[in-house]
């Protein structure tokens, strides 16, 4: 019997089997930021070890730094967290993308984009949103500060196999619909926990209608539902994405690459635990309306009462987070007012994403009481788009244009959303507290968000005349 | 990691049940990025009073135990929250030993990460052993590799420890440390077995 593309890239990781079921895995990438490092260099410091392979590691900034300027953190927390990376990366030699470098951004921007990210690899962050990079067929999973520390000095972990989901996408979205709606479509028809213990790989006639973005956009959300992966095979998209870039082979190497990347595919005969099917065609765009990813639904709909939900536990979790959301059951999407627009984060932050709620703004305004933040994913997102002419774009409309970073996707920097306040952001969390203290946040796509600031509510992205302006077509290469 | 093998020292007692998380480290401190100098927030809201002077009543505080590194401690010792933090700032104090009649679960994993052995003792010779540690500078010793706590001479208790933990602990080796055990099988990996693609480009 075939092996899955998860089995192949697990067993060729695979250094140590014990008796007891556990693998030394080997770790080719791992990325390093300034939140969940601090005592894991300590660790190491501590114990008098030293990092076993600097050249497989690759540190950023991103979670807690301002995006008006990066450079004057009020926060003193954050400013030690941001000092303390500063410190660790100089005294172990870890290469460092810090606030003054051109290659600074979200780590699972950057990844991708320097070309660290490759078909294959085993890529760790103290960071659940590792899986990201699975949309290059590499197997990506986030890990604890312990984790980091036994990676720092083993680039080794222990891990247990996990089982594989098969996600089968098939037909074409429907335009207006993206990405971010067949991440949060699956999610609302098959809960948040669908993919608990396994390691998703998304399969399907959708996959090659799929631009690395869009592909990187659903990988990124595979946690929401539960997995700690979620893998796409390489092909050609993949391959001209990573072609040219700085981090990534050249030459002969490329070719050598090449050739064992083009194996990276699940064999015909073999077979997942668990598939789910889902046809993409049928989607409309969606968003979130309660506490948790899974509480979502098409723009088309209304706000559900709980009586609709068969068990008991679920009615009582509806009622909170409605109650949580200040939401009444039956209100139309599209009549729900936003006050805030977050276009950005590891999920929407690519030049994709900027585009699409580029030509949706463009030559319109942002609503009155409205504040709307684009925030780049990195600083190549930015400079690619600012060579585009978009940041005009977005400033034109109303639209504030930031530094990259986190931002508002977690709030650990000062871009917080104040209590009782809606925010319609592309970010992958809708956790009460997650954007602020009593914050109301609605998971969409870009162009959906973008939308929602023009109109002041919701709207169906599907009924704007939209005015192209151009290299929004899918399969787009980001910037090199 | 330091080994532990065989350990005299000075006795501290904390004659108290169900002593917190909270209490070991209040959560204000875990806002730090060190894993190392947690000692002057151990069991800070006891140590010192509210004007930050040093409470004279606190059994800590007292002259005889100064320099204390083993702790004789009440029942269900370090429940509450997981934080790592407590057995960092008891490790950083300078106790090595912990005894007591039940500690929490993963405190209790905790300490063995960080090269603490908590050694439960039953409530009969907790009972008998408490007053014996009060007024008085004692000493103890505890013997690993025998599974002993000498309390004095003549009196000796055995306890329990599951092994691969008390191996661990005997060889100084932390999970790191454990792993480093497989450093050949890696460096044969790096050498043989690595694609193409897992190295690195510039
Ligand atoms: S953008 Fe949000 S989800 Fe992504 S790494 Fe930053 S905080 Fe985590």
């Amino acid at each position: 019997m075939g092996s899955t593309l998860f089995e192949k890239i697990w067993n060729q990781h695979r250094v140590y089997q014990s008796d007891d079921g556990q693998s030394l895995l080997y770790v080719d990438l791992h990325l390093v930021h300034e939140v969940t490092s601090p005592q894991a260099f300590e660790g190491l410091r501590m114990a008098g070890r030293s990092m076993r392979r600097l050249d497989l590691t690759f540190a950023t900034m991103d979670h807690n730094i301002p995006t008006d300027n990066p450079f004057v953190v009020h926060d003193p927390i954050a400013k030690r967290q941001i000092d303390a990376l500063t410190d660790n990366c100089r005294e172990f030699r870890v290469p460092l993308a810090d606030l003054s470098s051109a290659e600074q951004g979200i780590v699972h921007v950057i990844g991708p984009e320097l070309g660290l990210t490759l078909p294959g690899k085993t890529i760790v962050c103290g960071d659940s949103h590792t899986a990201t990079h699975g949309a290059f067929g590499a197997l990506a999973f986030g890990v604890g500060t312990s984790e980091v520390e036994h990676v720092l000095a083993t680039q080794c972990l222990w891990q247990s196999k996990p089982k594989t989901l098969q996600v089968q996408l098939n037909g074409k979205l429907a335009p207006g619909v993206a990405a971010k709606d067949v991440i949060l479509g699956l999610i609302a028809a098959h809960g948040i926990r669908f993919g608990t213990g396994y390691v998703i790989e998304y399969t399907g006639s959708a996959i090659p209608f799929l631009s690395m973005e869009e592909r990187m956009t659903i990988c990124n959300m595979s946690i929401e539902a539960g997995a700690r992966a979620g893998l796409i095979a390489p092909d050609g998209i993949t391959f001209a994405y990573l072609k040219g870039r700085a981090h990534a082979p050249k030459g002969v190497e490329w070719e050598k690459c090449l050739d064992d990347w083009k194996k990276l595919k699940t064999d015909v005969d073999a077979s997942y635990d668990k598939t789910v099917v889902m046809d993409v065609s049928l989607l409309s765009p969606q968003l979130t309306w309660g506490t948790n990813p899974g509480m979502g639904g098409s723009v088309e709909g209304v706000v559900p009462h709980p009586s609709e939900y068969a068990d008991e536990a679920q009615r009582f979790a509806v009622s909170e987070a409605l109650q949580y959301m200040g939401l009444t059951p039956g209100t139309k999407f599209t009549d729900i007012s936003v006050q805030h627009v977050f276009i950005g984060s590891c999920t929407n932050g690519r030049i994709e994403d900027l585009r699409v709620a580029a030509t949706v703004v463009k030559n319109r305004k942002v609503a009155p009481g409205v504040r709307a933040l684009v925030v780049p994913g990195s600083k190549g997102v930015k400079r690619q788009a600012e060579a585009e002419g978009l940041d005009e774009v977005f400033l034109q409309a109303g639209f504030e244009w930031r530094e990259p970073g986190c931002s508002m996707c977690l709030g650990m920097n000062p871009d917080i959303v104040p209590p009782g306040q809606r925010c319609a952001a592309t970010s992958n969390r809708n956790f009460e507290g997650r954007q602020g203290r009593g914050a109301r946040t609605h998971l969409l796509s870009p162009a959906m968000a973008a939308a929602a600031a023009i109109a002041g509510h919701f709207v169906d992205i599907r009924q704007w005349e939209l005015e192209q302006t151009g290299g929004v077509a899918h399969g787009t290469i980001g910037p090199a | 990691m330091e080994p532990l093998v065989r350990h005299k020292g000075k006795v501290a007692c904390l004659n108290r049940v169900n002593v917190d998380t909270d209490q070991i480290i209040p959560k204000q401190f875990l806002k730090r990025i060190e894993k190392s100098g947690y000692d002057p927030f151990l069991f800070y809201d006891w140590r010192y009073l509210e004007n930050g002077e040093i409470n004279e009543q606190f059994e800590l505080n007292q002259g005889e135990v100064q320099g204390a590194s083993i702790l004789v401690a009440g029942d269900n010792f370090g429940c509450g929250s997981s934080r790592e933090h407590a057995v960092w700032a008891l490790r950083d104090y300078g106790f090595r030993i912990l005894l007591a009649p039940s500690f929490a679960d993963i405190f209790y994993n905790n300490c063995f990460k960080n090269g603490v052995l908590p050694i439960r003792l039953n409530s009969d010779s907790w009972s008998k052993l408490a007053p014996y540690f009060k007024g008085e500078e004692r000493w103890m010793t505890v013997d690993l590799e025998r599974q002993e706590v000498e309390i004095c001479e003549g009196m000796v208790l055995s306890f329990e420890i599951d092994p691969h933990r008390k191996q661990m602990l005997v060889e100084g080796l932390d999970d790191i440390g454990l792993t480093m055990r497989y450093q050949q099988y890696i460096e044969i990996y790096e050498k043989e077995q690595m694609a193409p693609y897992q190295r690195v480009y510039d």
